[in-house]
């Protein structure tokens, strides 16, 4: 029987980056898939008639242009659009808008508040120092700061020095910045509750934190450290939906001379006398490898597809209380027009913009409330998008596809499954909110997908489905991700690693979790090293 | 001719306490100016009631820092050592702990409580090194800096690398996910998630609970204590203490200004007009009391001015005063059990959804408390047979949405009252006075900005080298003569003097290099 | 509530109706928001409008603030480096604010119109800055850009133009001086001030009567080729009076992403403008350190051998061996007046010391074909251009 060089369990984006940069360097991988679909969380999915939906992630940012380039996905077919600005509807039937033309954004805030509109600048400047901190270590792997390894010792001297680069005071500042609430952080600059509000969506989204709650300031950095083309916490639009990200990903895979399995789940990761030996598919089949990748959540790699047995006791505790938990929730609708907001002014560039129906730190924080408390948000926190006035090939001519994240919905109602009603009830809440802005839009719709964190786990296999297979606080960040000691895509198991979104840097459709992981493999097989170093910006 | 002084204290707080005495042992000449007829500031013992008195806003000693007590030579008698908490439940099925013990839970509960008050005790540890010196400056090439930066590191080091890791993780986090992944006992969770958020904007689910909950432990090893004669007894120890090393004490002399001339410190002037000359001004206020109003902004650059009205300090906690005639029942308590700290948190979830309104500038409806009955050790404070009840009761927020007024304080008092009574049926037809200090109340008796008794919210992004604000962690603020001592400077609040020592240091020290 | 949308294109100033009138090239560009010429007719006639006759440009955009309150003067001193005791009303002062840290956030001028009245004209908008620096000091800060219409009026004739628009008593008005005048019923406030170095005033006064100061102006002027010029005349001009710009001599502290790329008053050659005697203002600690410990960086002015203008250039201490840059060019020109090349540089101290060689390495391309020149550079201390007549008072008429 054919022994592969390394196996990687599941084909999202970051099995498949890992698995590309393995087969680059040579490697006869396989790579497996449960689903009959590849991409995990970044597909495009045909659900309904002619539609396409970015069912799970929906906009891109974060993918690492020099993995992008490494892979040269665009001759794999991904292209990426840039898309700009944001609104937020208000109850007393104003809005809120950001705008490309940053003179434009200014008259806009200043319609508010001067100072605010003045304030955003250096806003954006402290944040962005924040940005270019964090962006050096994305393609970099985590030093353990218990070792006195030189490789390890060599890292975190590059982390203090460009700490130290900083200068005493912007120090501080940093020390600050990771700390603190997204709330607190936003409200050192700007006095608009609705100014603070849209802003501060970036500092929950995916994540089971309030505004208000401490270490969420470092959340917004996530949203923000990505960039399109160079500009950076630009968002744009995968063609044809995220499943682009992850075809282009697979298409460069099997150029390198990969090979891909779909409908091949699974069930135990095999370990003989402490060392991997493989996978055992859920159909019996057993595959060999010398090296196994998973790409799976680190909870479900190691609390399902292995013998607790085979693991050390205080890794197994902690990969237990890891915190993976389901806060976001997602609605994919087919609509039969577009729908019209009222409130904006014809031909309003806001039409093509993220829209929030959410205008109060206290309804943000109040839909937290309602999280912790086991059920979904009354009044919930949407980030809703109609990625069809850019693309025009997710939905018949004429039709439209959006795409709506809902922050706060819970795995679990009260501790128990969801039931269909349940399911229902929660997507009704989501409706009716942006129906409240938008008169049309209850009889343009044709087709609703509702998905819980539950749905995200049974069909994508994410404990609790957490977007960013676990969550951004700072006990499960950097060298704490996934637990202290293995934040470095090795397991305690001998010839097995982790890829997946649970390791540093953590979630998004980034691709550096499977690039960092390759790095390393490459490294322990001595391999010559096909991961691209990061571009750097000064 | 006015006198000169080495150094004025502002403010007779246990830290302005602390701090003069240190300088005074030191050979200066140092006068100590406080507003109330009382030293002691927060920890005092008043009168309430006809023949009750009581700890008016401290209650409890648990972080009084060995070293301070050391340096001054004070010998302060606890009526109680390591006291006992009860967490109390309805149905008489209490839980007790007292340090690194519990009582009322499973086995499999007791042993994790063990090995979870080892490990945070070994934290606490290392933090109260670092809690006793003032914070070393980031990016600096000073020698005692680095120094300190490398200690830190070391010791860091040297708790192995299996406890370092956890340090690292743990610093971060919540206190809710620690107790729900260790215990299941709900009220030891409740209790526990109480422990770590009492005094604080925080609930058990924020982020930095672990944080707070280990800085409650680092003085006394997380072992609570009552000093006999009450809280008031140990500002009267730390005055004397003060006295004794030739320090002038005057009370009832609230500050008006601090006095600055050609951009630097030159005195304070009083309320009633007098004038005291000293180049050094140390204060035990809080930041924003003493830059704001006492120096002016005007006399600092824009800068600081602006971190200074930054920091967060708008305090939860209120605090409730019963005269009582005599004890009350409480199912599962005998006698004896009064003398021990009872808390009102029954899991950790209710100590959460008791912190939600207060995001929202409302008061808890179901309240959590920490509970004590001095006079059961202290026969001073009530007439023979009766009782005082002292409480801290939270969440009561400071900026309340609809203000702190008679009705909003009446209404807080009477839904604290039904949550005891749950507690202890027959509390009402006890209870012979009431006294409610909401925040806005104790900002004024003990002038203390937000009535926040860390003089500044306590979060990471208010500690250590950001204590109170960016730049200005060392005690000396960025005009000449100007000194913080108090509980808004590191390490923070609660009745522990280290502020006030490290402040007292740090001065000395500059002064030498200077 | 009915919203209506913010202007989604560029805003027109007051005059832009003249100025639009009187545009034959079309270029035009956005400056804060508002739409202003490159240049109207002819770049360099308008440049020599500024050197032999009067030239006019709409200074609109520039970004205005009125601070009054018991505690202006008292503000504004603890705010800037310089001492504004000394600014009397009726004054008018140069001057830079800087953060703790003494970097500066911005320069411009400040007007003290009226005791206890103040005007601060800048290039960039500061308004959390000011509104901080309010803590503590009863004073009310008001943003006025779009409520003050004002124009630049430069040049050897300007003296006689205003004279001719019936504006008397400002033959005794020194350079930085500022008087009130009547325009129509409406106040007109006129200062010798500019960003030209040569004689010249500004006109402010309220956008109601903007196009009929316009038009008086240049009837007054109709004799005395007066010319309306665009942003590229005056920026040559700027240039060879050796004034600084935002963004090009300095970034705004607080604007800076990496650290280091800041600079303090003494990096841009303003040490006159701090002054040590005053107890406190923003930087004064970090300003004093700095003083004590050294400056990084020198701002120089530098007159260039040869004729191509140095843009973007690096700046060498030795011309071949040991070539490792010293600096670079933050803003270059040929000066047409002095028929010199200059430019405006900032180097590592301790470079830059009066008369110092530097080399300054030159790209040009003619015909497709780049060349390359190390062209040797002197650093001078004075302006390029600093006529007697900028002085002069009263101002020789024309």
């Amino acid at each position: 029987m054919k022994t592969y060089d390394a196996i990687v369990v599941g084909a999202g984006h970051n099995g498949l980056t890992n698995a590309a940069f393995l087969a680059k360097a040579g490697l006869n991988v396989l790579c497996v898939e449960k689903n009959d679909y590849i991409g995990g969380a970044a597909v495009s999915r045909n659900l309904h008639k002619d539609w396409i939906y970015s069912n799970c992630s929906y906009v891109c940012s974060l993918l690492r242009p020099e993995i992008f380039r490494a892979l040269e996905l665009h001759r794999h077919g991904l292209q990426v659009t840039p898309y700009g600005g944001s609104v937020t509807f208000m109850q007393n039937g104003d809005y809120f808008g950001s705008y490309w033309d940053s003179e434009v954004s200014y008259r806009e805030k200043a319609r508010f508040s001067k100072r605010d509109a003045d304030a955003y600048i250096r806003y954006s400047t402290d944040t962005m120092r924040q940005c270019r901190f964090i962006r050096d270590f994305l393609l970099r792997t985590p030093p353990d700061p218990t070792s006195f390894k030189p490789a390890d010792i060599r890292e975190l001297l590059l982390l203090g020095r460009k700490f130290m680069e900083m200068g005493e005071d912007r120090m501080y500042e940093t020390i600050r910045f990771w700390t603190m609430s997204v709330a607190e952080y936003l409200g050192e600059y700007f006095e608009t509750d609705v100014i603070k509000t849209a802003l501060s969506g970036s500092g929950i989204i995916g994540t089971a934190l309030g505004v208000h709650s401490p270490g969420t300031a470092y959340v917004l950095l996530h949203h923000y450290m990505g960039d399109v083309d160079g500009n950076v916490g630009t968002w744009g639009y995968a063609r044809g939906g995220m499943g682009g990200v992850s075809k282009s990903i697979a298409g460069a895979f099997q150029a390198y001379g990969g090979e891909l399995r779909t409908d091949a789940g699974v069930d135990k990761i095999v370990v003989k006398n402490g060392k991997v030996k493989g996978v055992a598919l859920t159909t019996g089949e057993e595959i060999d490898a010398r090296v196994v990748v998973s790409n799976m959540d680190v909870k479900r790699t190691f609390l399902q597809c292995m013998d607790e047995s085979d693991l050390d006791p205080e890794f197994y505790r902690r990969v237990r209380n890891f915190k993976s938990r389901g806060s976001s929730g997602k609605l994919n609708i087919a609509l039969n027009g577009l729908p019209t907001f009222p409130a904006l002014p014809k031909g309003s560039s806001l039409m093509h913009s993220d829209m929030h129906f959410i205008d109060s730190m206290e309804r943000m924080e109040r839909a937290y409330d309602d999280w912790k408390a086991g059920t979904w948000s009354k009044d919930p926190y949407v980030d809703m998008l109609i990625p069809t006035l850019v693309d025009p090939t997710m939905a018949p001519p004429g039709k439209h596809f959006m795409s709506c994240f809902i922050q706060y919905c819970p795995p679990q109602i009260n501790g128990r499954r969801w039931t269909d009603a349940e399911r229902d009830a929660f997507g009704k809440t989501v409706i009716d909110q942006i129906a409240n802005y938008s008169p049309d839009f209850k009889s343009l719709i044709e087709h609703v997908e509702i998905r819980t964190p539950q749905d995200i786990e049974d069909q994508i296999g994410i404990t609790e489905g957490n977007i960013f297979h676990g969550e951004l606080t700072m006990d499960q960040l950097l060298f704490n991700r996934p637990v202290p000691g293995y934040a470095q895509y090795r397991s305690p198991v001998g010839g097995l690693y982790m890829c997946g979104s649970s390791t540093h840097p953590g979630g998004g459709v980034m691709a550096a979790p499977g690039a960092n992981a390759a790095r390393e493999i490459l490294f322990d097989l001595k391999r010559h090293n096909t991961v691209p170093e990061n571009f750097g910006d000064d | 001719m006015t006198e000169q002084y080495d150094a004025i204290v502002i403010g007779a707080g246990h830290n302005g306490l602390v701090c003069a005495a240190l300088l005074g042992k030191a050979g200066r000449k140092v006068l100590v100016l406080e507003a109330n007829e009382q030293v002691g500031g927060a920890a005092v013992t008043r009168r309430f009631a006809d023949d009750y008195s009581v700890p008016a806003c401290a209650h409890l000693l648990y972080q009084l820092q060995p070293q301070v007590k050391k340096d001054l030579g004070l010998n302060i008698a606890l009526a109680s050592d390591d006291m006992e908490t009860v967490a109390l439940s309805t149905d008489g099925q209490h839980v007790r702990y007292s340090s690194d013990r519990v009582h009322g839970v499973s086995d499999a509960d007791a042993a994790s409580y063990r090995d979870f008050h080892r490990r945070m005790s070994r934290f606490a540890n290392l933090l109260q090194t670092y809690l006793n010196k003032p914070p070393p400056r980031l990016g600096t090439k000073d020698r005692k800096d680095l120094v300190t930066l490398a200690r830190l590191g070391l010791d860091l080091r040297m708790l192995g690398r299996k406890e370092m890791r956890e340090f690292l993780r743990l610093i971060g986090m919540n206190i809710h996910d620690e107790v729900t992944e260790r215990f299941e006992n709900k009220l030891l969770k409740g209790a526990l998630s109480l422990d770590a958020v009492l005094g604080t904007h925080l609930g058990p689910r924020s982020p930095n609970t672990i944080m707070t909950y280990l800085y409650r432990l680092a003085g006394n090893g997380g072992r609570l204590a009552a000093p006999a004669g009450g809280m008031g007894a140990v500002s009267e120890a730390l005055a004397q203490a003060a006295r004794s090393n030739g320090v002038t004490i005057r009370t009832g002399m609230p500050v008006q200004r601090v006095i600055v001339d050609n951009g630097r410190v030159t005195g304070v002037e009083t309320q009633n007009g007098e004038n005291f000359a000293s180049f050094t001004v140390v204060s035990n206020a809080d930041p924003k009391t003493t830059i704001l109003n006492l120096v002016g902004a005007r006399h600092v650059e824009t800068g600081f001015a602006r971190r200074i009205s930054n920091i967060r300090m708008q305090g939860n906690a209120a605090k409730l005063h019963l005269a009582l005639d005599g004890l009350p029942v409480v199912q599962g308590l005998e006698k004896r059990d009064f003398g021990a700290r009872l808390l009102i948190a029954p899991d950790e979830h209710y100590v959460e959804r008791a912190f939600n309104p207060a995001k929202y500038g409302e008061t808890s409806p179901e309240p959590v408390l920490e509970i004590s009955i001095p006079s059961f050790r202290d026969s001073t404070l009530a007439p023979t047979g009766k009782h005082v009840l002292s409480a801290i009761v939270q969440y009561a927020p400071y900026r309340l949405k609809k203000g702190w007024d008679k009705a909003a304080r009446e209404a807080f008092k009477e839904t604290t009252l039904r949550k005891i009574t749950e507690f202890m049926p027959d509390i009402d037809g006890r209870i012979t006075a009431v006294e409610m200090l909401t925040p806005v109340d104790i900002e004024q008796e003990f002038h203390m900005g937000g009535g926040h008794w860390h003089h500044g919210e306590f979060t990471l992004d208010q500690f250590m080298f950001v204590r109170p604000v960016s730049g200005a962690a060392q005690y000396a603020m960025p005009l000449d003569g100007l000194f913080l001592c108090g509980a808004g400077t590191h390490p923070g609040g609660g009745v522990s003097g280290a502020a006030g020592r490290n402040a007292a240091r740090a001065l000395l020290a500059r002064e030498k290099t200077a | 509530m009915n919203v209506i949308e913010v202007h989604q294109g560029r805003l027109e100033s007051p005059f832009y109706p003249r100025l639009k009138a009187l545009d034959r090239l079309d270029n035009w560009h956005t400056w804060k928001g508002y739409t202003t010429p490159d240049a109207l007719f002819d770049a360099e006639l308008e440049y020599f409008a500024i050197r032999n006759s009067t030239g006019v440009f709409d200074l609109t955009p520039m970004t205005k603030y009125r601070i009054t309150g018991k505690d202006s003067l008292a503000y504004v001193d603890r705010l800037v480096t310089r001492d504004m005791q000394k600014v009397t009303a009726g004054r008018v002062a140069y001057a830079v604010w800087c953060n703790d840290q003494g970097q500066v956030i911005d320069d411009g001028t400040i007007f003290h119109l009226r005791e206890g009245e103040y005007r601060l004209c800048s290039q960039e908008r500061h308004l959390p800055w000011l509104m901080a620096a309010a803590i503590g000091f009863d004073v009310t800060i008001r943003e006025e850009t779009a409520d003050i219409a004002a124009l630049a009026v430069q040049g050897p004739t300007s003296y006689s133009i205003m004279r001719n628009l019936g504006l008397h008593g400002l033959e005794n008005l020194k350079p930085f001086g500022l008087m009130h005048f009547d325009f129509q019923g409406t106040e007109l406030m006129v200062s010798r001030t500019g960003f030209t170095g040569d004689l010249g005033y500004e006109l402010w006064l309220s956008p109601g009567k903007a196009l009929a100061l316009w038009d008086a102006l240049f009837e007054a002027g109709r004799h005395y080729d007066i010319r309306a010029m665009g942003t590229h005349a005056l920026e040559q001009a700027r240039i060879e009076a050796g004034y600084l710009a935002a963004y090009q001599e300095f970034l705004p502290a607080d604007e800076t992403v990496r650290t280091g790329r800041s600079r303090s008053p003494f990096e841009l050659g303003l040490d006159w403008l701090v002054d040590f005697r005053k107890p406190n203002f923003n930087g004064r600690r970090a300003l004093a350190a700095e003083k004590l410990k050294g400056s990084k960086w020198r701002l120089v002015k530098l007159d260039i051998e040869g004729n191509k203008p140095a843009h973007h250039s690096y700046i060498y201490a030795k011309p071949r061996k040991n070539k490792k840059e010293i600096g670079f060019i933050t803003s270059a020109s040929w000066s047409p007046v002095c028929k010199q090349n200059i430019a405006i540089g900032s180097v590592r101290m301790p470079h830059g010391v009066t008369g110092e060689t530097v080399w300054v390495e030159v790209y040009y391309q003619r015909e497709m074909h780049w060349s390359r020149v190390m062209a040797k550079a002197t650093v001078v201390d004075k302006p390029f251009w600093f006529p007697a007549r900028r002085s002069a008072t009263p101002p020789a008429p024309y």
